[in-house]
């Protein structure tokens, strides 16, 4: 048997007049690096609250490896670890107390060892004992990632997980999430950093207005935009005309132009050439996650 | 049941290590209450034969502690961790809907009576207070407890603010304990307030529970067993639907 990591069908939520998932559907494979990604208030958050339990759907099903999380909710939730996104704490208790009683909590007596484990991965063995309220917020956060492991779920979501915390951490994150996915855990994570998800999602989902917009591969997201991109920064002249109609943005004098392919380049050169304008920077690139996002969530309707 | 004990226990951790505040400030409080009416009330009036006010006032108070202090719990922790945030760890973990119930329950019960054993010990330095039915004391002091703290649950759910859980403290929780006959007898009251008095469930904590210190009370401890054990069902049953349907929990 093998049914899917998550399979959302059908989802309807509304809170209020506000219609916040649009009859969602959704299936992440065992194993995937998935990344849901959409502009604030898109629905990602009240997905994954759907899927934890936190939130009920009006209609529509959502299983966790095959568990339904409203009929079979004990089940679906032991297979289940979840990293929210808002920093919260019990300000009782210390690092360690937290961990245990998120354990006891799916059942699991004796967890030291693992616990240990955990918090030797996310650098937090010297704070073990350290109330919650003592920690920084990159520190709690870590917390909120040991806390979600603690019952080694093999479906793992992360809600922003690397908000706010610093580069160098997010990089120790990342290397131990990556290394549960290698594991074999699935991860299903939301995220503003597009370059952290292009970097190590396999496939994405594209939420606007409680709708999928886009669910691909990451590779097949990024070929479907085959633009390619020139940065100019002039020492003297102006762009030409022809030139000027292919701008897509500017930002104290770069210019960022569309190339229909890297053909296109060598008319725009000798334009420049022939209106007198001299080239003080060039840079040619290819679209990343986040031209995808952009032009994605820019299309109407 | 790992579930139910971890919550229990994590409960119990909770107000042990405030327990300045959530244990001896409420003994003091109450034993306040004690040496004020007492000293003021002992001259004038005698309730029950051959018992002296101060003797009578001890068990309406070791209750009326039990009661607020079981309530103060399960509310008090519900609406703490809904503000803050972390009810979240509880929610995500899948303890079944009456383990949730009954880990809160408990651990508001237990409150409650270490603060009550808490009172009825720092009374004798005031007056001996007899033992009549040890059974009926217990049997009172649970099922009283364990009313309250359903009653807290309700109340720390429904609240999504301070103030919200102040008003329900202060409109609903202390008149019914205030008037359920704490201070006096109810035969003592207008006939008007004495039938009114027999609408209020906490007054039958009270009257069963000091028939087990005295072997006398207003109203026979059978008829105050079978009301607050239904009041308690009751109450129960309500809680546990309430938190199955997820109202104010689960969106």
């Amino acid at each position: 048997m093998s049914s899917a990591a998550v399979d959302v069908r059908a989802v309807q939520k509304h809170y209020g007049k506000v219609h916040a998932l649009r009859g969602v559907d959704l299936r992440v494979e065992r194993g995937e690096f998935f990344a849901l990604l959409g502009p604030n208030g898109a629905g990602k958050t009240t997905l994954i609250s759907a899927l934890a339990g936190l939130a009920r759907p009006d209609s529509g099903t959502l299983t966790v490896m095959g568990y339904d999380v409203i009929g079979d909710y004990r089940n679906a939730r032991r297979h289940l670890g979840v990293v929210p996104q808002e920093l919260v704490f019990d300000p009782f208790f210390t690092v360690r107390e937290t961990l245990r009683f998120q354990s006891g909590y799916f059942g699991l007596g004796n967890n030291d060892k693992w616990i240990d484990e955990l918090l030797h991965h996310l650098h937090l063995t010297d704070k073990a004992n350290a109330n919650m309220r003592a920690l920084s917020g990159g520190m709690k956060r870590r917390v909120l990632v040991g806390q979600a492991l603690v019952h080694k779920p093999p479906v793992i979501v992360l809600d922003e997980p690397t908000a706010g915390v610093d580069v160098e951490l997010r990089q120790t994150l990342w290397q131990f999430i990556r290394r549960l996915n290698r594991e074999g855990h699935t991860i299903l994570l939301t995220t503003h950093y597009l370059e952290e998800a292009e970097e190590v999602c396999t496939r994405v989902a594209m939420l606007k207005q409680g709708e999928i917009v886009a669910l691909d591969t990451t590779q097949n997201l990024l070929n479907r935009f085959h633009d390619k991109y020139v940065t100019l920064k002039l020492e003297s002249g102006e762009l030409p005309p022809d030139a000027r109609a292919m701008v897509v943005s500017e930002d104290k004098g770069k210019y960022r132009l569309q190339l229909p392919d890297y053909a296109g380049l060598e008319p725009l050169l000798a334009q420049l050439r022939a209106s007198g304008a001299v080239i003080k920077e060039m840079q040619l690139s290819r679209p990343d996650l986040e031209d995808v996002f952009v032009a994605i969530m820019n299309k109407p309707g | 049941m790992r579930g139910f004990y971890t919550l229990f226990y994590k409960e119990i951790l909770r107000f042990w290590k405030v327990a300045f505040q959530t244990v001896a400030a409420p003994l003091v409080t109450t034993l306040l209450y004690l040496l004020i009416f007492s000293h003021v009330l002992s001259q004038r009036v005698e309730i029950f034969a051959g018992i002296t006010y101060t003797t009578f006032l001890v068990p309406g108070l070791v209750m009326m502690s039990m009661l607020q202090n079981a309530f103060a719990n399960s509310s008090s922790s519900l609406i703490q961790s809904k503000v803050t945030g972390n009810i979240i760890f509880v929610l995500l973990g899948p303890l079944s809907h009456f383990e949730f119930f009954a880990a809160y329950l408990a651990a508001a019960v237990v409150r409650g009576l270490m603060v009550g054993i808490g009172v009825y010990i720092a009374a004798w330095f005031f007056t001996p207070v007899p033992v009549h039915s040890l059974l009926w004391i217990l049997i009172f002091g649970l099922l009283g407890s364990a009313m309250v703290a359903s009653l807290g649950i309700v109340a720390g759910i429904w609240a999504d603010k301070f103030d919200q859980m102040a008003s329900f403290q202060n409109f609903v929780i202390l008149p019914l304990t205030f008037l359920s006959g704490v201070f006096y007898s109810i035969h003592s009251l207008p006939e008007f307030w004495q039938k009114l008095s027999h609408l209020n469930p906490f007054f039958y904590t009270i009257d069963g529970f000091r028939y087990g210190f005295f072997g006398q009370a207003d109203i026979s401890p059978w008829v105050s067993l079978a009301v607050v054990g239904t009041t308690f069902l009751a109450l129960s049953f309500f809680t546990f639907l309430m938190i199955r349907s997820g109202y104010k929990l689960r969106h």
